[in-house]
């Protein structure tokens, strides 16, 4: 039997999305529940299949070979927001912006500004635990995820975590969820840790010199100031002429006002403070620009070390697109680049002890040199042995390793 | 039983004075701090370094032994207990600070540091380590790695997962492997992550890095007294839907109260209280944390708070939290034996749970006490009993299973600090399905193929579905 009328014997007619005739042949499928996504991943081991993992195509190209696509639009509900507890279960396929509206018609925010375009879904940014500037003041993205439920390669559904603040029963398999790429099965729920929405958000800008900023950046990070977000931008993304260095606050209007006093005083009052509708373009346009390029990559190394990094990147890749959060350390980079100067650029900052992960890149450069590339000594046979685990019959396209895997 | 030879072995390792092997030595460790179960491991043994460590992990691979790592043995589930057939590797030993990094806020430690003292190492620098356990004069951070251990105060900064950006840890086979990196971007999957909480049942952390916070320069801290648990349940509810987010938001009834307030810990609560509220608040700057803090004051009063009170000066503040922090201790002065819970409920549900928890507690005619971390929901229903009297334990452990089920019905989970270990076992059939429960002994396995390390912990392998690797089905 054909994969497209297995599928639609499966799940039904609606759920086939695309036959694959008008695209690249390969047919989207779009479950309208968690179980259907299960259902269609039982299928696909037992035809031997191999499925690509796709949230709204607006993150990582859709060019895995594949028999079929798995596409989790579909699973784009809210099935429960309790703001009286802060928390909420969201459906994988959701958009950030469609999260975010709901989110805020209650009072409450997820304080993740993940890089990408505006619907990206919150599956993606879960599984890719791309956290964008709001890092620093709110943690990774593991930090907002209580829990997930997820399905294994081979189509079975298992629940981690819970919805509670904290939650120690059972292995915390969340965390492997997060990051990691499909590579330990699809993600169909995720429930979160929220915050009530600020009283006050202000953005606060600083243009200048890579390194006179750097130094700013240094001193505010060096005053323990409660800050949102500590952003370094290119000029490229920020769309000025000069280097930006970004501060956001928000809270509650006496934290801000009190930050932002001092946010004064350290820095001599330099800082221009963007009206609501300029910091929202301006964090937006920071944000989708990262999917307007082939590549996009991120550092993590020491706070401390930030400087140095941004000169290792910008010297071996360049540094158009190029951010950084000085006081946690990340860095993010969009462009172009080839296999070549991913790995030796990898190598580079392996001796910084600083990890390149790859968060968006076609699929060939994806296999050639791995979302990670290779792993410390010993930790490949464990990595190995979580997808046999988790995907035993490795039907999820997910090139985590790369070839490099080998080295 | 552990061969003799295999002690002697030890000894050549750890030197002999670090193997206790005579049945009062090892008697010392058969409990933890839950002394309802009891087990005296095989043969204990004390490793001074990391060498050690990782030597008397490889001996006990070649000999196929299973063993229990231990720190400071504060644990409330049973989790750090060996049987006969085991041998327990005590990590206290390992007790060095190995760095302070203060332009990175960050610390390596080994995992016998205990907690309180990393944050006295890097109090000079202006920083403070953010978990703290109310057993941190004692425990390890070893320990609170391998529970995933809280505090009071993880409300606002998180728990110990929020804090470990890497670990060396000492496989059951012996291979060392660095999980994390020294600015905690995963170097690949997040396997420090999943580490943390796994109840010792991956393997030993040889070396701890962890993150270090600025000590806020403002502080504020109240305690509140309600005339009923329900409405002190209420006031929670209030400040977290404000917004503002206390450093500490921590409840205790009137029988934690009493008990308190009768020993040495006496910290001033009122006596009359059927809940004292204690709220902390704190930030870098003294305005704005003084504007939140007459806003959360407000908030009490609005949802019944009698009367709140400010802690005037340090040496108050210290006091109100002395007596939180000793509050299990001073439980001891109500009977001999105690059973500490600890559960988790969405924080709006906790007037009802507490009502829940103390209709049991009448029921089954028991005395019951509740001290908390109410802005997270984990609760910690306390039972004082006399384990002498016959029938009476059967009675607690009924009573302990009513209140979790109540907790799992409102949406709970059955634990957010203390772990599963031995004593939460029976309930992970009702939070998880067999294919979850199979799952997670799968992802132990790749750890631990044997499963060696702290057996028979965590995971209830009776209720596991069949989870065959490699080829993926279920039978």
């Amino acid at each position: 039997m054909k994969v497209i009328e297995r599928v639609r014997a499966l799940l039904g007619p609606d759920a086939v999305l695309e036959d694959g005739g008008a695209t690249d042949g390969v047919p989207r499928i779009a479950p309208a529940s968690p179980d259907a996504v299960a259902l269609l991943l039982g299928a696909v081991r037992d035809e031997g299949w191999r499925v690509r993992v796709e949230g709204a195509g607006t993150w990582m190209p859709a060019d895995a070979p594949a028999d079929l696509a798995l596409t989790t639009r579909r699973l784009d509900r809210l099935p429960s927001i309790q703001p009286q507890d802060l928390a909420a279960t969201a459906e994988a396929g959701i958009g950030c912006d469609q999260l975010r509206q709901q989110l805020a018609d209650h009072g409450t925010w997820l304080p993740l500004d993940a890089p990408g375009l505006a619907g990206r879904t919150l599956g993606s940014v879960v599984a890719t635990a791309t956290a964008g500037p709001l890092r620093h003041g709110f943690g990774p993205v593991r930090d907002h995820v209580v829990g997930v439920t997820f399905v294994t390669g081979d189509g079975r559904m298992v629940q981690s975590g819970g919805r509670v603040m904290k939650n120690v029963a059972g292995y915390d398999l969340t965390k492997l969820q997060a990051g990691g790429f499909g590579a330990f099965g699809v993600i169909v729920l995720v429930h979160l840790r929220l915050r009530a929405l600020p009283r006050v958000d202000q953005t606060h800008v600083l243009a200048g010199s890579r390194e006179d900023l750097s130094r700013v950046a240094e001193d505010i990070a060096g005053a323990g100031l409660t800050l949102a977000a500590l952003e370094l931008l290119s000029p490229a993304l920020a769309r000025r002429d000069r280097w930006v260095l970004a501060v956001r606050l928000a809270g509650s209007a006496a934290l801000v006002a009190a930050e932002e006093a001092a946010l004064r005083g350290v820095t001599g009052g330099l800082f221009a403070t963007l009206r609501a509708e300029e910091a929202h373009a301006f964090w937006m346009r920071a944000s989708e620009a990262f999917a307007t390029r082939p590549v996009s990559f991120r550092v993590g190394g020491l706070p401390a070390s930030t400087d140095d990094l941004l000169d290792l990147v910008q010297h071996q890749v360049g540094d158009e697109w190029l951010a950084a959060s000085p006081g946690v350390g990340v860095l993010r980079w969009a462009g172009d680049a080839g296999a070549d100067r991913l790995r030796r650029l990898r190598r580079a900052l392996a001796v910084q002890e600083a990890p390149l992960t790859i968060e968006r890149a076609p699929w060939m450069l994806r296999r050639a040199v791995g979302h990670f590339g290779a792993y410390r000594e010993g930790v490949g046979p464990l990595v190995a042995g979580l997808r046999q685990t988790f995907d035993p019959g490795h039907t999820i396209a997910a090139p985590v390793e790369g070839d490099d895997a080998a080295d | 039983m552990i061969d003799a030879a295999v002690a002697t072995e030890l000894a050549r390792i750890v030197t002999p004075r670090y193997v206790r092997t005579a049945e009062a030595e090892r008697a010392t460790y058969a409990m933890d701090a839950l002394t309802v179960h009891r087990r005296t491991p095989g043969v204990v043994v004390l490793p001074g370094s990391r060498e050690e460590l990782i030597a008397v992990v490889r001996l006990l691979a070649r000999h196929e032994l299973s063993f229990v790592p231990r720190g400071a043995g504060t644990g409330l589930s049973g989790g750090a207990l060996a049987s006969e057939d085991a041998v327990l590797v005590v990590l206290t030993r390992l007790n060095r600070i190995l760095e302070v990094d203060r332009r990175n806020r960050r610390a390596v430690v080994e995992p016998g540091v205990v907690n309180q003292r990393l944050s006295a190492a890097a109090a000079p620098y202006g920083l403070l380590y953010a978990p703290d356990p109310s057993s941190q004069s004692a425990c390890t951070i070893g320990g609170n790695v391998a529970e995933n251990a809280g505090g009071p105060h993880c409300l606002k900064y998180g728990v110990t997962a929020n804090h470990v950006l890497a670990l060396e840890v000492v496989l059951a086979d012996g291979r060392v492997v660095e999980l994390g990196s020294p600015g905690g971007e995963p170097w690949g999957p997040d396997l420090a992550g999943l580490f943390v909480g796994s109840e010792g049942n991956f393997g030993l952390a040889t070396r701890i890095t962890v993150r270090l916070l600025p000590v806020p320069r403002a502080v504020r801290t109240l305690l509140a007294d309600f005339t009923s648990v329900s409405s002190a349940g209420t006031a929670v509810s209030a400040v977290i839907a404000s917004g503002i987010v206390p450093a500490a938001l921590e409840m205790m009834d009137h029988s934690c109260i009493q008990a308190v307030e009768d020993s040495v810990y006496a910290a001033g609560y009122p006596r009359d209280a059927a809940a004292v509220l204690l709220v902390e608040l704190d930030g870098r700057a003294e305005e704005a944390v003084e504007t939140e803090t007459a806003t959360v004051v407000e908030i009490l009063r609005d949802h019944g708070a009698r009367s709140v009170r400010t802690a005037a000066e340090p040496r108050e503040r210290e006091r109100l939290w002395l007596g939180r922090k000793k509050a299990f201790g001073a439980l001891g002065r109500l009977s001999r034996d105690l059973v500490v819970q600890d559960a988790v409920v969405p924080r709006s549900a906790l007037p009802a749970v507490l009502e829940a928890i103390g209709a049991i507690g009448r029921r089954y005619d028991l005395t019951v006490s509740n001290v908390f971390h109410a802005g997270d929901g984990n609760l910690h229903p306390n039972i004082s009993f006399d384990a002498r009297i016959p029938g009476l334990q059967a009675r607690v452990e009924a009573a302990s299973g009513e209140m979790m089920e109540a907790c799992i019905a409102a949406g709970g989970t059955v634990t957010g600090e203390h772990g599963i270990g031995l004593d939460k076992l029976r309930y992970m059939p009702r939070l998880f399905d067999a294919d979850s429960l199979a799952a997670m002994r799968s992802v132990r396995r790749v750890f631990d193929p044997s499963e060696r390390v702290n057996p028979g912990k965590v995971i209830p392998v009776h209720a596991c579905r069949e989870w065959h690797r490699g080829t993926g089905r279920v039978a």
